[in-house]
């Protein structure tokens, strides 16, 4: 009885089973059933129609307020639709696709809400950089009522729970966010590790959180905001990290900003001996500037890595290290051999437009733009 | 026998097809780099007109056993219909929309709403059909191996009944497009394996119980009492469709001048005479914006096949500017009303079911099917034509017909 159940359950909930759901998966039962009648679509490509959030098939939210925090940065809060779990941790990073001049671009950035039951609205905290098509757009030009993409927040820049006693946080510009997220979760909880916060920026207008930091570094005795303005200071050097934080040996290190400070702290804590309590969020890949110039290509499902000059195309690529990769034409027509792009950039050979991770691409007619990442 | 020199029946130049190619590819980036909001809205409101039609013929139909709901119904849920298999599933599958970047309206995504599943239509359609468009015995569209198109193709006596397989394969469209997807003239030819067949055939039944559950079984279901009416409503909307899908394709490539080709073309072709074969194989039919509309953009069927996955949206003002490379090159370009190209179509049927020797026109100068040897002079061939002495004009293919037919140009 109990086999025939879950096997009439299995079957009621086939059509939706890759569904994401935002509480349990039976919701998808219902949407099975229903996708009987609106195959080869599901329901909510209809209830989409009525409220753009009535969708799980896409996770997706609408903006609901940008409130600037600096003069080039703003935070965008978001009420996200069917299908996204609220169950995210801090310092976790979410996927973020907005629509400009017809064409979906995707990039992630660290949440600063936190998690918390029955409190929906997501935020997250961008800074307009002047190479940063996207996050100018974020920062400027989003209408709230702007239906957004959204990708499952993932990331391992998250802070053990319980966590740890003593704890050191260095953060630059806009790496801030995830530690943000943090301090403001363990404050919520009732949580008072030992905090020693670095934090740099040009200068004081360019501290995004600055209220809250400083309300922070005020009422709270384990919470202690040590402030680099670099046009006044200079860049902090780590070498030196010992004048500022005395124990730092101690401390369980989380670390956040421009590869230069990464790459000086992965440095010195490898020095140290302490590479296990470091802790990095890096954001950018770093772009090749001429690109088409071919790159190692990684397929990430079979495990195989080559490297490629810019003339072989990715294709070749894959079925070189033994791939079974889906093709067609070979001639960039028939869109068999579309796979997404994970990370990095590849090139065209037709039109020589760059693309990026979140893209799909025709792997026919793509190249290696320095490393890149293929889903297969 | 078909087309084997190209550039010779064009009367081209191998540098001018080499421009014309160029010309082709800087439309193709014109296009590319002017993609923006504009077609993703049009797109967007497609589907979503499209979706709404299909919600309201399912809600009117709650009401079947009435008149007026029954055929209100039966006309929103056609149009649904057709609508998503050409102007969506058809042109998304072909890559057109994937410049958006949206999972939702992209090629790898979309399933659409026929029989037909939408992993073997892309090989069967995009892959084949469009890269050996009407090279005979590669192009299995040529005929779709149940009737004879060409007099390129041998006559076998089955082929008799080559006016009531047409009849048969319109009114069963959907279902026919679904089998095209087993290769059933490779399978013949032993290129493909029973075991391999018999895969095809899991996949394309399980897409096919999806869509008769849906039309036969769910919604009938659903109107309770109605579903007699209901039933009969869901069938005749299908057959709307499959009727109006098989005029369109028929329209776009058996009418009188969509040209047939040999295997020795295809294999010594370039990338530009690709092109110059899509131009010549192809025909087109007399459209307003509606019925472009519904038929996918498909009456610009010569542009579709110079440029399968650019948007349907802008097929219309490519075509001028290929309009206007044929009269600059002294191309043929294939064009009629919906129902000439039909007629012509069905007469070239209806013709082909006879054996060859009951046929008047030789496979090189046939309605249907030209080669180069049509212009074969008392001399030998021809070569191109050149420059009119008197207005400096080129006198290419288009003339070269033209003074065939008139008598000014007499051949062997």
């Amino acid at each position: 009885m109990g086999s025939r159940l879950r096997s009439l359950t299995r079957w009621s909930m086939a059509p939706a089973r890759d569904v994401d759901t935002a509480l349990t998966p039976k919701v998808n039962v219902l949407r099975g059933l229903a996708a009987r009648a609106t195959t080869p679509l599901l329901p909510d490509d209809y209830l989409e129609l009525l409220n753009p959030l009535w969708s799980a098939r896409e996770l997706r939210g609408v903006v609901v307020e940008v409130v600037p925090e600096t003069e080039d940065s703003a935070t965008v809060h978001i009420k996200p639709g069917w299908g996204l779990s609220g169950n995210y941790r801090p310092g976790q990073y979410v996927g973020i696709g907005l629509r400009v001049d017809g064409r979906w671009h995707w990039r992630s950035y660290s949440l600063t809400s936190t998690p918390r039951r029955g409190k929906k609205l997501l935020s997250i905290t961008v800074k307009a950089t002047p190479e940063g098509f996207l996050s100018t757009h974020l920062v400027n030009g989003v209408a709230p009522g702007t239906v957004v993409r959204l990708a499952a927040p993932k990331g391992d820049f998250a802070l053990p729970d319980p966590p740890p006693g003593k704890l050191l946080f260095a953060t630059a510009g806009s790496g801030i966010t995830p530690v943000m997220a943090m301090l403001r979760s363990l404050r919520r909880r009732g949580e008072r590790p030992d905090i020693v916060h670095i934090h740099s920026a040009p200068t004081a207008a360019d501290v995004i959180f600055y209220d809250e930091l400083r309300q922070l570094d005020r009422d709270e005795p384990n919470y202690r905001l040590h402030l680099v303005l670099t046009q006044e200071t200079g860049h902090l050097d780590l070498g030196t990290l010992g004048e500022v934080v005395e124990d730092w040996h101690d401390r369980s290190a989380w670390i956040c900003g421009p590869s230069a400070l990464l790459d000086s702290a992965e440095h010195v804590w490898e020095e140290a001996g302490l590479a296990d309590a470091l802790h990095m969020e890096r954001f950018t890949i770093a772009r090749t500037d001429k690109g088409g110039e071919g790159g190692t290509v990684r397929f990430e499902i079979s495990d195989k890595t080559i490297d490629i000059d810019g003339a072989t195309s990715l294709l070749e690529a894959g079925e070189k290290v033994g791939i079974q990769m889906p093709f067609g034409c070979r001639m960039g027509i028939c869109q068999t051999c579309v796979l997404p792009l994970d990370s990095g950039y590849v090139r065209d050979f037709r039109s020589g437009d760059e693309h990026g991770a979140g893209d799909r691409i025709n792997t026919c007619v793509s190249t290696a733009s320095g490393d890149c990442t293929l889903k297969i | 026998m078909a087309i084997t020199d190209i550039k010779r029946y064009a009367h081209l130049t191998e540098a001018d097809v080499e421009e014309l190619s160029r010309e082709l590819d800087a439309i193709r980036s014109d296009i590319e780099e002017s993609r923006g909001e504009r077609d993703a809205r049009y797109i967007r409101r497609a589907i979503g007109l499209q979706r709404a039609l299909a919600a309201g013929g399912r809600i009117a139909l709650f009401a079947s056993r009435n008149k007026v709901a029954w055929v209100a119904g039966t006309a929103m849920l056609a149009l649904a219909k057709i609508i998503e298999n050409m102007e969506l599933g058809h042109n998304i599958i072909h890559g057109q929309w994937d410049w958006m970047n949206d999972p939702e309206i992209h090629s790898t995504e979309w399933e659409w709403d026929t029989t037909s599943p939408s992993v073997h239509w892309k090989k069967s359609h995009n892959f084949i059909h469009h890269k050996y468009t009407n090279v005979v015995g590669l192009d299995d569209d040529i005929g779709y191996g149940i009737m004879r198109l060409t007099r390129d193709q041998r006559w076998e006596r089955w082929m008799i009944g080559n006016p009531v397989y047409n009849m048969l394969l319109g009114t069963l469209f959907e279902w026919g497009v679904a089998l095209h997807g087993v290769e059933t003239t490779k399978y013949r030819k032993g290129e493909k394996s029973m075991a391999e067949v018999r895969k095809d055939l899991r996949i394309i039944g399980k897409k096919i119980g999806k869509q008769v559950g849906k039309d036969y079984i769910v919604f009938p279901a659903l109107t309770g009492p109605n579903w007699k009416h209901t039933l009969g409503a869901n069938a005749v909307a299908n057959l709307i469709r499959n009727y109006w899908s098989y005029m369109v394709i028929f329209c776009g490539h058996f009418p009188d001048g969509a040209e047939k080709f040999t295997r020795e073309e295809f294999e010594s072709e370039t990338q530009a005479e690709w092109y110059l074969r899509q131009m010549l194989g192809s025909a087109n039919f007399h459209a307003g914006p509606l019925m472009a509309f519904m038929s996918g953009n498909l009456c610009y069927q010569i542009e579709h096949h110079l440029f399968p996955d650019l948007p349907s949206n802008r097929y219309a003002e490519i075509a001028e500017r290929v309009r206007a490379l044929c009269d600059k090159y002294d191309l043929p370009y294939t064009t009629g009303s919906l129902g000439r190209q039909y007629w012509q179509s069905f007469a070239t049927i209806a013709k082909l079911a006879l054996p060859d020797k009951l046929l008047r026109a030789t496979a090189d100068d046939a309605p249907e099917t030209h080669s180069e040897l049509k212009f074969r002079v008392r001399e030998g061939v021809r070569e191109s034509f050149g420059q009119d002495p008197a207005t400096g004009k080129r006198r290419g293919l288009r003339t070269a017909l033209r003074e065939m037919t008139s008598g000014e140009l007499v051949t062997a």
